[in-house]
């Protein structure tokens, strides 16, 4: 029951399916060709909004293995990218770290928080997961507020971070070396996604959104499998925020309002929520789309993703991936139907 | 500890719960009906008083704005329940608070199109000079106390008297019996959407004047709503009230004496995760079991 919601999990047995593998890997070579040299080929202006996409795919991978794997409905996420947006400016501009080396640290911070936050919400079933996590993306914003917090959060004036990080700005800008560190960061987390859910522990996932006393009773550990999945997603999104306050220069609480975590649905649902390569498509339509729906009004975005949302949910549930993956399941059964006749 | 500020807090706090308990009767409607959390309860509440806003703008007196926009609300109310919450009545939990959170983000930003983002001063029915003011509230927190009395006295005497509010009772709790006895389930559904509507309409009027009308303005107010509902158990519609008002005033005490003004919203966050974790039926919900 679980391979046939994991694109490409099932092993590559048949001569089909070697083809599939093949014709994936040569898509995938020439979206790195492309990634690689668009950058120097348009504006700075929209190399910083690609290295946006870039970052908001890094956090929807996050939201897809929570929600879409584990069927952890999540709608706080925003708060894990504010924590690593905050984490890593202050890590920056406090501690003094150079901007490479605060992901992994972020992340770590991210992981630990996301598993203490999970391991209770795991006893949380689907709606009430959703509503704890809803209050926890309304609360944020307060919470970064905070006077305690203000020697370090900055309160609402928020954090500064240096943007100027390219050795060499003469023969690579700064928007284009950010451009290419979140790229290389980017990469090896999506390679990390991708070996998780497509072994024994995205089945398990997998198998625990689709029945979880089931999976418990295959002798998987429901809690734990729950609540390391929470860290990890915490830790993709944390870093996303990471990378997203380098990207933007400069953080404050109101950066952070329950709309990013929305934003992300918008992003998780439009692109396929159970598929990661659905995440790049997701990506690019969140950033790109609300400058077009923009352009009509300010609140035109919002109304345009209510719209989205609800039209999503009857037309295509799976989302951009979820339309490929029926398009190609008809033209399978189409030349089946023609080699048989 | 001044007793007079304290008796201040408990009084200003029965006057947020007020706001909550109305909402909160509504998020309960829904779920006993549906067993859906309706995440745009709030939204729907703002978008009501814009309603109000644009009535009373155009010179229409204040209570005729008000029942008009109870009118309207019920019906948008209905028709949001017919034309698209019906399609997803037997959706998985994702796909209905993916629903849900559309319809949120959707009202938000049709009322941000229109009115946009800037507050406005929305007035209130009662003198300010009236003599039921005292130094503890003023007439218009004595009146959102009434106003909030009066409409729960009728919705609980409407689902207790009347043949229709049986009926409904019936739909929510056992829709195949109801159904074989000639309840028109499917529109009791819409009916009880269309009762929330208007329940977090109130609630929406009430507040508007005490927190300035803009499209954000219910984002704590349902907050605090769920927990109040939660509080009191979300399959619990006596609860619900209940626990609005013991939200506000909790709220108000702890804003004063515990954890200061800036953690106010964390406390609906606290209430909220420690009901789910350790008392999931609230104070009076019914634990359910469920048979796999």
């Amino acid at each position: 029951m679980a391979s046939a919601e994991v694109p490409m999990a099932a092993p590559a047995a048949t001569a089909g399916s070697t083809r599939r593998v093949g014709r994936a890997s040569r898509g995938l070579a020439a979206l790195f060709v492309v990634a690689i040299v668009l950058p120097f080929l348009v504006s700075d202006y929209y190399v910083a909004k690609l290295t946006q996409v870039v970052v908001y795919a890094i956090a929807l991978v996050g939201l897809n293995l929570l929600t879409g794997f584990s069927g952890q409905i999540s709608l706080g996420n925003g708060a894990f990218y504010a924590l690593g947006a905050y984490a890593s400016a202050i890590l920056m501009s406090k501690v003094g770290l150079p901007y490479w080396a605060t992901p992994p640290l972020v992340g770590a911070i991210c992981f630990i928080v996301g598993y203490l936050f999970g391991r209770p919400a795991a006893r949380l079933e689907g709606i009430y997961l959703a509503l704890a996590t809803f209050a926890l993306a309304i609360t944020t914003p307060q919470i970064l507020k905070l006077d305690a917090l203000a020697p370090w959060t900055g309160g609402n004036q928020g954090v500064q971070i240096v943007r100027r990080v390219s050795p060499i700005p003469d023969q690579i800008s700064h928007d284009q070396w950010r451009y290419f560190f979140c790229l290389v960061v980017a990469t090896a987390m999506f390679v990390i996604a991708w070996n998780l859910v497509r072994g024994r522990t995205g089945r398990a996932l997998v198998a625990l959104r689709d029945h979880s006393i089931g999976a418990g009773t295959m002798g998987i550990s429901v809690a734990s499998y729950k609540a390391v999945t929470f860290g990890v997603s915490a830790m993709y999104t944390g870093i996303a925020g990471a990378l997203g306050a380098l990207v933007a220069g400069f953080i404050s609480p109101d950066s952070f309002e329950i709309f990013v975590s929305i934003q992300l649905l918008v992003g998780g649902v439009v692109g396929g929520i159970d598929s990661l390569p659905g995440t790049l498509f997701g990506a690019m339509f969140i950033e790109f789309v609300p400058d077009l729906a923009g352009k009509l009004s300010k609140a035109a975005p919002f109304a345009l993703y209510g719209v989205l949302l609800i039209v999503c949910m009857v037309v295509m549930p799976g989302g951009a991936a979820g339309l490929v993956r029926s398009a190609r399941a008809w033209h399978a059964r189409r030349s089946l139907h023609r080699t048989r006749s | 500890m001044n007793m007079q500020a304290l008796l201040h807090q408990i009084l200003s706090g029965l006057v947020n719960g007020s706001m909550y308990a109305s909402v909160a009767l509504a998020l309960v409607m829904i779920f006993k009906a549906t067993h859906q959390v309706n995440f745009a309860q709030g939204e729907l509440a703002m978008f009501s008083t814009y309603v109000a806003f644009t009535l009373i703008e155009v010179g229409v007196p204040y209570w005729a704005a008000f029942v008009l926009t109870l009118g309207v609300s019920f019906a948008v109310g209905v028709a949001i329940e017919r034309f698209i919450m019906r399609r997803f009545r037997n959706a998985s939990p994702l796909t209905a608070v993916i629903v849900f959170i559309g319809l949120l983000v959707l009202l938000n930003g049709l009322v941000g199109w229109i009115y946009t983002y800037t507050p406005q001063k929305f007035p209130s029915p009662f003198d300010p000079s009236a003599w039921y003011g005292t130094i503890y509230m003023s007439p218009h927190e004595v009146g959102m106390i009434a106003v909030t009395l009066v409409v729960l006295a009728i919705v609980f005497a409407f689902f207790r008297f009347t043949k229709l509010g049986l009926a409904m009772r019936a739909a929510a709790e056992n829709p195949q019996s109801s159904r074989l006895v000639g309840i028109r389930v499917d529109w009791m559904l819409a009916l009880g959407w269309g009762l929330a509507s208007v329940l977090g309409a109130v609630a929406g009027m009430m507040a508007a004047h005490k927190l300035t009308l803009e499209p954000n303005m219910m984002s704590s107010v349902i907050l605090y709503g769920f927990a109040a509902a939660l509080l009191g158990g979300i399959d619990n519609p006596w609860g619900a009230p209940i626990g609005g008002f013991v939200v506000g005033v909790l709220e108000n005490i702890a804003g004063a004496y515990l954890v200061g003004t800036q953690l106010k919203l964390a406390l609906a966050l606290f209430v909220i995760i420690a009901v789910l974790l350790f008392r999931p039926s609230g104070l009076f919900g019914r634990t359910v079991v469920v048979r796999v």
